[in-house]
């Protein structure tokens, strides 16, 4: 539910705005705007409180529109602001963005799951067409002339039979005293109106990104700050038994260290616990911090041993598990059938590693904090550092810096809670770093997952009945000490809803015990899941000796909607009516991408391959083609990708753009060398050395994206190229080599040893 | 103590020779637009000039800074954007931005030594700048770009 209000006389906001300001407010959550407004006269940062989602115009002219949304490279700032002012018709040379602080009755903040422009799109219209409205109204009013003889341009609004013309700016003061009109007399332009919509714009950012001014959370500094760097229990939920820190201390600039308690499982958003050094520089706090002398009590997940868990893993993978969805008696024709195959995939734990570790300022002052953070959550900074010290979620005010990478790490703000910690402890404000080892060894990883897949197989080698079961710690035991089977959200991401159209279908998901925080990265589940079924239909295709294009058409059948009735399918979160699962599409991008890279001409073959692979994830249809060179000596190049997506109507095409030829190359980063492992229970990576990532010299040499015109809800563009990329680049190794994938990543698989 | 230019205007250290010129720039100088990314040189992020050279300021202790000329991010195009720059920004390279300003560095350095570099010299001066977004395929095209407006 949402309400527009007209908030140009509230005196709340006179700290941002100049005298005769027209602003606009959206209501998304149910709170009044009313209590905001007390809320923010008590509130001694006033000039940078932002009650809520709204776009302001000053008299000279100049545009404000606040970004809710946290900004880790995807344009989200520029793009859904964007959305505002070309429905506003307004001069985008005279927007300015405001980034807005954490705040419940802004609605959802949490940039994450590739649905920022989904779930925001319309609002977004709706105030700038509203905001639009009001300028017409105050101009026609002013001119005396009816509304409907006036239009607008960029910036103004036009009376063509007179020829006036007023200036957004000075009509600012004038719709300034106008009452919101109803939601029915507001039109939104037509498509073929839009000026930004579906052009796209650069990054607001985009300058001061390439000369050093952007100003990201571990560039944040007030007066008088310490810095902190923290010890972790190297293992999972382990604690302090015993910490001698006298040679800490004699660092120089080293001023104290402080113990952090261990936290109270679930371990959801908490600190890990830990001792952290205080010092005067970053360095200082670095190096005292190697001269601590810690004895460790480790806990219960201290026998935790990646080698072993796997092995767990299938064993549980390979018994019968919980029935996700079912469709047909499989059983039955299982054991009619015995024409049959069968694979085990794995990947590993991965970790997100964003160039900037993390990092976090805070201020405790007064009972109230106030926090400086890369974060893609900060309504969940405010739910954690509340909690850690007991003072209320609004007595918290989180601003939010530009992230240096997230990746879904970001979302979950347990060093902006150290940060706060620390402060109140101190007395002083605090910035906590972690080290780039911290960041490595102390993540919310994507989880190890183990898939088994089985099909029964017809005289052409199409599945007369088709199983698979996978098996990994969910993300929810992140939360519920008790959690051992997948959640439906995850689930559902390319699990539950396989497309193909088969007559006997079972999918199932097992236990598995979590010894690590698991948290979702980029395209989450969708990682493990579209990397088992798409090198699982890729192998049928090469038994078949079909085509991989023709066989996976064939799979996916006619174009039709998938039926989930008594099936717990989530969708994202959308709802299904507005956003339901059609093969149609699915089949569209692979037909399209198969078109784009010539896929009909291509010969594999002697260490030159192409692979295939397609995928819905966050509301998305993707399919990607990828071409890999093998060389004798087992090195992998690759010369090209294509990649098809169709995600309804796109608002940003170049950004959406930069977005999936960013996902080849972290796709390549997860098949190349992407594993996080544990022995004696402590992760055993700690740096870019043992954990590479792609460089330069490892991606594709060219991705290139290819965004279907479509009138469809806009859906997301973040995460979804990930998926396909990932099976689409091990089913070209196998066309190349004739080597098949099973196992992530390459570094550790020993194919190409 | 330790007697250094940075971007043209002497400083003067008495800290801990050891520490690096990375935290020497950003948390006693103020100059943060060079970035912490792995602290072992693995990364590129903390790509500075010295005395004309790319080096990686996280592992140069401030001892072997003493009397060199360091040039960061902040002051590469002096008054007005550096052609690598003007190049990364038609280009559009960032996304998150945050490893730009050494892989801007690192690039300005190979234009100096290679005014035409060819996709071998390219991979060989930028392997060590890590891009977690992945905007490698657009840096190699703006490092050309620049290549082009500068010959």
């Amino acid at each position: 539910m949402k309400t527009i209000e007209n908030v140009s006389r509230r005196r709340f906001l006179q700290g941002v705005f100049g005298a005769g300001a027209f602003i606009l407010a959206v209501r998304c959550a149910p709170f009044s705007l009313a209590q905001g407004v007390i809320d923010a006269l008590n509130d001694a940062n006033r000039a940078t409180f932002h009650p809520n989602l709204f776009v302001g115009i000053q008299p000279d002219g100049t545009l404000y529109i606040v970004a809710h949304r946290s900004e880790m490279g995807t344009i989200i700032r520029t793009s859904l602001p964007m959305v505002l002012a070309d429905e506003l018709d307004a001069d985008w040379k005279r927007v300015k963005i405001d980034q807005a602080v954490g705040d419940k009755r802004l609605g959802d903040q949490n940039t994450d799951g590739s649905k920022s422009v989904r779930t925001y799109f319309n609002t977004m219209r709706e105030c700038g067409a509203t905001a639009r409205l009001m300028l017409i109204q105050a101009a026609a009013q002013r001119w005396n002339v009816p509304v409907s003889d006036c239009s607008t341009e960029p910036g103004f609004v036009l009376h063509q039979a007179s020829g006036r013309r007023a200036g957004y700016g000075e009509l600012a003061s004038d719709a300034a005293k106008l009452t919101v009109p109803p939601k029915d007399q507001v039109q939104l332009k037509k498509p073929a109106e839009w000026r930004y919509i579906g052009k796209g714009m650069i990054s607001i950012d985009l300058e001061n990104l390439c000369t050093g001014k952007a100003v990201y959370g571990i560039d944040a500094r007030v007066d008088g700050m310490l810095y902190a760097s923290i010890e972790h229990p190297p293992v999972f939920g382990g604690k302090v038994k015993a910490l001698d820190d006298k040679e800490a201390l004699k660092v120089k600039g080293v001023q104290q260290t402080i113990s952090i308690d261990p936290f109270k499982p679930p371990a959801a958003f908490q600190p890990l616990g830990g001792v952290a050094v205080i010092a005067d520089n970053t360095w200082a706090a670095f190096e005292g911090r190697k001269k601590l002398r810690i004895d460790w009590e480790n806990g219960p997940n201290e026998s935790y041993d990646s080698n072993e868990y796997k092995k767990e893993l299938f064993d549980t993978a390979h018994q019968p598990g919980k029935v996700i969805r079912s469709v047909g008696d499989s059983d039955q024709e299982f054991g009619r059938n015995q024409r049959t195959y069968e694979a085990d995939y794995y990947v590993p734990l991965l970790a997100h590693v964003p160039m900037e570790p993390m990092t976090a300022l805070a201020e405790f002052k007064d009972g109230k904090v106030t926090a400086w953070a890369p974060t893609q959550n900060p309504q969940a900074v405010q739910a954690i550092v509340s909690s850690e010290l007991g003072i209320p979620p609004e007595n918290v005010i989180c601003n939010v810096t530009l992230l240096g990478g997230g990746f879904g790490r970001k979302s979950k703000p347990d060093y902006v809670a150290e940060a706060a910690v620390l402060s109140k402890k101190t007395g002083r404000p605090v910035k906590v770093v972690w080290t780039r080892e911290d960041d490595v060894k102390f993540d919310y990883y994507n989880a190890v997952a183990a898939m088994y897949l089985k099909a029964a197989l017809d005289e052409k080698g199409k599945p007369t009945a088709w199983l698979q079961r996978s098996v990994f710690p969910p993300i929810t035991a992140t939360f519920d000490v008790n959690a051992i089977y997948g959640d439906p959200p995850h689930l559902a991401q390319g699990w539950t809803d396989l497309p193909y159209d088969l007559p006997n279908l079972r999918i199932e998901n097992g236990p598995a015990r979590a010894h690590v925080r698991i948290g979702w990265l980029r395209s989450v589940a969708n990682i493990y899941h579209a990397f088992a079924v798409q090198s699982f239909t890729d192998e049928l295709a090469h038994r078949a000796q079909r085509d991989p294009v023709e066989y996976l058409l064939d799979l996916i059948g006619q174009p039709r909607i998938l039926d989930f009735t008594n099936v717990n399918y989530p969708n994202y979160g959308a709802d299904y009516k507005t956003y339901p699962w059609e093969t149609g599409r699915l089949r569209n991008v692979l037909e399209m991408v198969a078109e784009k890279s010539e896929w009909a001409k291509k010969k594999s073959g002697k260490g030159h391959g192409f692979g295939i692979a397609a995928h819905r994830s966050f509301l998305t249809y993707v399919a990607t083609v990828v071409e890999v060179e093998v060389g004798d000596d087992g090195d992998i190049r690759i010369p090209r990708v294509d990649t098809a997506l169709d995600a309804g109507l796109v608002v940003n095409p170049e950004a959406t753009t930069a977005q999936f030829q960013g996902a080849a190359v972290f796709g390549t980063s997860i098949v190349r060398t992407g594993e996080i492992t544990a022995k004696n229970g402590a992760i055993e990576q700690s740096n870019f050395y043992d954990y590479p990532v792609a460089r330069i010299t490892d991606v594709p040499a060219q991705t290139n994206v290819y965004i279907t015109e479509s009138s469809a809800p806009p859906a997301g563009v973040g995460e979804p190229g990930v998926p396909p990329f990932v099976a689409a680049f091990c089913n070209a190794i196998f066309a190349a080599t004739g080597k098949r994938v099973r196992d992530l990543p390459l570094s550790t698989n020993k194919l190409f040893a | 103590m330790i007697e250094l230019k940075v971007n043209g205007t002497a400083r003067s250290f008495d800290g801990d020779p050891n520490m690096p010129l990375l935290w020497y720039l950003r948390d006693i100088l103020g100059l943060t637009g060079t970035k912490f990314g792995c602290g072992m040189a693995l990364c590129g992020a903390c790509t500075v000039h010295k005395n004309g050279q790319a080096i990686r300021s996280c592992v140069t202790p401030m001892s072997s800074a003493a009397g060199s000329q360091i040039l960061t991010i902040e002051a590469l195009g002096g008054n007005e954007l550096h052609p690598v720059q003007k190049a990364w920004i038609e280009l559009n390279v960032p996304q998150c931005g945050y490893c730009q300003s050494g892989q801007i560095m690192q690039a300005a350095i190979l234009l100096k030594v290679k005014p035409h570099p060819t996709d071998q010299d390219i991979d060989d001066a930028m392997a060590g700048n890590i891009c977690r977004c992945g905007t490698y395929q657009r840096i190699r095209q703006a490092i050309k770009r620049a290549a082009e407006k500068t010959a």
